[in-house]
């Protein structure tokens, strides 16, 4: 039966989190946008230790399937990160986790590496997982890398370079935790030869390159390695034995981004909801308020756009719960997770320039956190998919087509 | 528990419309348009389905199944993806019953509902919008005001669908304590039902103007009760309508973009189209989903009708303003994508536009 309400579990998670977000992660937002490649340690460390066990996002459709108890999984990860979000992305990008090599490796790893590279997220100090796939030559277009992996008897040798991996530096410096690397094993095969390594940290023959500066989400280191005859194990292919040979694996890791994708979304979802809330009160201040039941033509300006933005807002987060309890429900997601993500990314990039804008001084003064919500907000139509990345799986899906049908 | 699965009762309800719809209303609905005529055997027919009369309790004839506006949203919807002029007349009548369910008293439930459970399609209808600018339904130009024991209804009224043929007619006004119905038969004298009117779209629904003229009413005629809970079904319904246009606009798009060939491949193999319609296809959900949270919300009991804006007013209008933008969009991207084609009446998607350009004006127009 149709029921937009959370469950009480999922409303007390909530309000726990929305405390952390409102009492610890706000003081420390302005601080942490201006001192880059600064990390609140004390904070991150509470989180760890607060969160140990929740070992990663994304998951697993067979776990969904089987356990009963794991039915509200996914939609509790959407309205946690939102609220953490809320709090502030960056901080949020930043706490100690398995992140998205985490997901890949819950997503395509066998159990032997799902113990081998999970199990230390659950004690010890902080660590950090990441994923590296982008390069400087290619993003979206992730079926092009170039870095290889080539097999030298019981190991495999990775060369080139990757960008942008969020959590590189804590990841594989700062940290006992890895970077899931994906890599071709042989580039006449196209997507075929495309395999994802997991490479643990301070494994020689890998360098943290160069961290960048960035308009916003500063919190969150942002890293380019470098892999120089880089050598690992023959084991650390992700993925089992059979997986290995065809493109499951590619597939497989594909897939963490059905699991990915609206985590995002959520994460968009909670700045534009700061933007908004942020909006409210000083409208309510100035006396200003909203009449949604009159008609368009006697609405103010002001009315007009907050009520689009809380509608634009409220239709990406049912999209986002929706996909997320489709996850939930084991059911095939990836058409709705892309709807989610390309609708939150957009919508939150509109909704936080609309603020600023509506705003005015305030908003665009750094006194207020208005401008740098308008900042963070952005990444969301950028990675994990870019809008017209995620346009682009949307319309093959409705199409019908492959995507050398649609490109 | 967050949910997206209607019942299967629900399923079941909107599967037999959706084949309805398919088989029965879609096929007529161009000539409908043209002509400006909706065969009676239709209309008969899908009053046969019994989704008028189904919430109509037992006492007065009815099924007596509680009315969810969850329900209506998905009824709606596959109506209006057939045809919106013939799904705006087939849900003509809930504009009488659902007031009347809601508001009425005993008298008047019995004086109105059993009609309604005929075997023969009973029209009804409600007068709510007024021809002009800045209509406001909270604030209504035609007034009703006391006089002794009885009440004087005058202004004038449009878009009032079936007019000619109603048995009952429901009329809203603004009395002394605000925005009140009232049930005026049709020979009061001062109630003067104008021509047919003559719209952009919707061409086969028969809306007549109305005029009232010191309309004397006995104080019996007026339903008593808060208003905003059927303003906020009629919100839900006119959302679930705009999707059922615009999902027809989708698919008839994404269907001839499958087919149409330009510069060596299929147009949908053009990102420019391809976009188009996955912005499309997104929007569309949306906008259902805002309309199922809202029609949730009612349905949820959180409606409550003790001030103006309350229960699931926010969401009902967030839902209905969302949508009303979001189908005029989708139906211009559907002629957009049809090229010349799509401005040739042969394809319905210009008149799904002419259909969708109506939502933001609509109001109180259907009701679940
Ligand atoms: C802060 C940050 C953190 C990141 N974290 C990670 C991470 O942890 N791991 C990781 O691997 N990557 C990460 N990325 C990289 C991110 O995923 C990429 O930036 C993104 O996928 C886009 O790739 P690109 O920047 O190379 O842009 P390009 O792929 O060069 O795209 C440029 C433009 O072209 C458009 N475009 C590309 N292809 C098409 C097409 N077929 N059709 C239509 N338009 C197209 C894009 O939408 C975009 O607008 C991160 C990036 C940033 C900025
Ligand atoms: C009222 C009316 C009067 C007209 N008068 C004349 C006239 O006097 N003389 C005459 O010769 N013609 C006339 N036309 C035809 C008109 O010029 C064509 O309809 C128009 O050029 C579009 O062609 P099409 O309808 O075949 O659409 P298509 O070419 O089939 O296009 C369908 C859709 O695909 C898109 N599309 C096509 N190719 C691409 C591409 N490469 N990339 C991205 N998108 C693409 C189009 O933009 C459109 O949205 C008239 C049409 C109408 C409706």
């Amino acid at each position: 039966m149709i029921d937009f309400s959370l469950s009480t579990d999922i409303i007390n998670a909530r309000a726990m989190v929305h405390m952390v977000a409102e009492t610890d992660m706000r003081p420390l937002s302005r601080e942490y946008d201006e001192r880059e490649h600064e990390k609140p340690m004390e904070w991150l460390t509470m989180m760890w230790n607060a969160s140990k066990g929740l070992v990663s996002i994304g998951g697993d459709r067979k776990e969904a399937r089987g356990e009963r108890k794991a039915a509200e999984k996914q939609v509790r990860m959407a309205v946690i990160i939102e609220e953490l979000s809320w709090g502030d992305a960056g901080l949020y990008l930043s706490i100690p986790n398995a992140g998205l090599g985490g997901a890949a490796v819950m997503a395509a790893g066998t159990q032997e590496q799902k113990e081998r590279f999970l199990a230390r997220f659950r004690d010890g100090a902080p660590k950090w997982g990441a994923m590296a796939i982008t390069e400087p030559g290619c993003g979206s277009d992730s079926a092009a890398i170039t870095t290889t992996a080539v097999r030298d008897s019981d190991q495999w040798v990775l060369n080139g370079t990757k960008i942008f991996c969020t959590s590189g530096l804590m990841a594989v410096e700062k940290s006992e935790g890895f970077v899931v690397v994906w890599a071709t094993v042989d580039k006449t095969a196209g997507r075929a030869g495309i395999k994802a390594f997991i490479v643990d940290h301070h494994t020689p023959g890998m360098t943290v390159a160069k961290v960048e500066n960035k308009m916003g989400i500063r919190a969150s280191d942002t890293a380019m390695l470098v892999f120089e005859d880089c050598r690992i194990p023959i084991e650390n292919i992700l993925g089992s034995p059979e997986v290995q040979q065809s493109t499951e694996g590619f597939k497989g890791v594909m897939a963490t981004f059905d699991a990915t994708r609206p985590i995002v979304a959520a994460s968009a979802i909670g700045i534009g909801r700061a933007a908004v809330d942020f909006l409210r009160e000083v409208l309510q201040k100035e006396g200003v308020t909203i009449r949604y039941h009159v008609p368009p033509t006697k609405l103010t300006t002001v009315e007009r756009d907050f009520m689009e933005m809380e509608a634009n807002l409220q239709a990406a987060r049912l999209l986002t719960w929706r996909a997320s309890w489709m996850m939930d429900q084991g059911l095939q997601n990836s058409l709705e997770a892309s709807m989610a993500k390309a609708k939150a990314g957009l919508a939150v990039t509109q909704v936080t320039q609309k603020a600023v804008e509506l705003l005015g001084p305030l908003g665009y003064s750094r006194k207020n956190l208005v401008e740098k919500w308008m900042r963070d907000a952005k990444i969301n139509d950028i990675f994990e998919g870019t809008q017209q990345i995620n346009l682009l799986i949307i319309a093959r899906r409705i199409l019908g087509y492959s995507s050398k049908e649609l490109s | 528990m967050v949910n997206f699965q209607p019942t299967e009762e629900q399923q079941l309800i909107r599967d037999t419309i959706a084949g309805f719809a398919q088989e029965i209303i879609r096929p007529a609905a161009h000539e409908a348009d043209e002509t400006g005529l909706i065969p009676s055997s239709l209309v008969q027919q899908a009053w046969e389905l019994g989704i008028t009369q189904s919430t109509i309790p037992e006492a007065w004839g009815g099924a007596g199944e509680i009315p969810s506006a969850f329900t209506g949203a998905l009824i709606c919807e596959e109506l209006a993806w057939a045809d919106l002029a013939i799904a705006l007349h087939l849900l003509a009548p809930r504009l009488v019953i659902q007031p009347v369910l809601a508001l009425g008293n005993d008298t008047q439930q019995q004086h109105v509902l059993p009609a309604y459970t005929e075997p023969t399609f009973t029209a009804g209808t409600a007068a709510v919008m007024e021809p002009r600018f800045g209509f406001d339904v909270n604030e209504l130009a035609t007034t009703a005001t006391r006089r002794n024991e009885d009440i004087l209804l005058n202004g004038a009224k449009c878009y009032t669908p079936l007019a000619a043929e109603a048995r009952h007619l429901l009329v809203y006004a603004r009395s002394e304590s605000g925005v009140a119905a009232f049930l005026v038969p049709r020979d009061t004298p001062g109630l003067v039902i104008g021509e047919r009117e003559k719209n952009m779209g919707m061409k086969a629904l028969a809306t007549y103007e109305l005029t009232l003229n010191d309309c004397r009413l006995p104080a019996s005629a007026q339903l008593n009760g808060a208003l905003s809970p059927l303003l906020n079904r009629s919100r839900v319904a006119l959302s679930a309508l705009a999707v059922g246009v615009a999902r027809a606009a989708f698919d008839y798009a994404r269907d001839y973009a499958k087919e149409r060939r330009a510069f060596g491949t299929a147009i949908a193999q053009k990102q420019a189209i391809a976009f188009m319609l996955a912005d499309m296809a997104i929007e569309i959900d949306a906008a259902r989903l805002l309309t199922w949270e809202a029609a949730w919300k009612i349905d949820a009991g959180q409606d409550t009708p003790l001030e103006a804006v309350s229960g699931a007013t926010r969401e009902a209008c967030l839902a209905k303003n969302y949508a009303a933008n979001m189908v005029l969009k989708v139906t211009d991207n559907a002629v957009q994508i049809l090229g010349g084609h799509g401005y040739i009446r042969d394809h319905p998607v210009e008149l799904w536009l002419r259909n969708g350009r109506g939502f933001a004006t609509f109001e109180g127009l259907a009701m679940v």
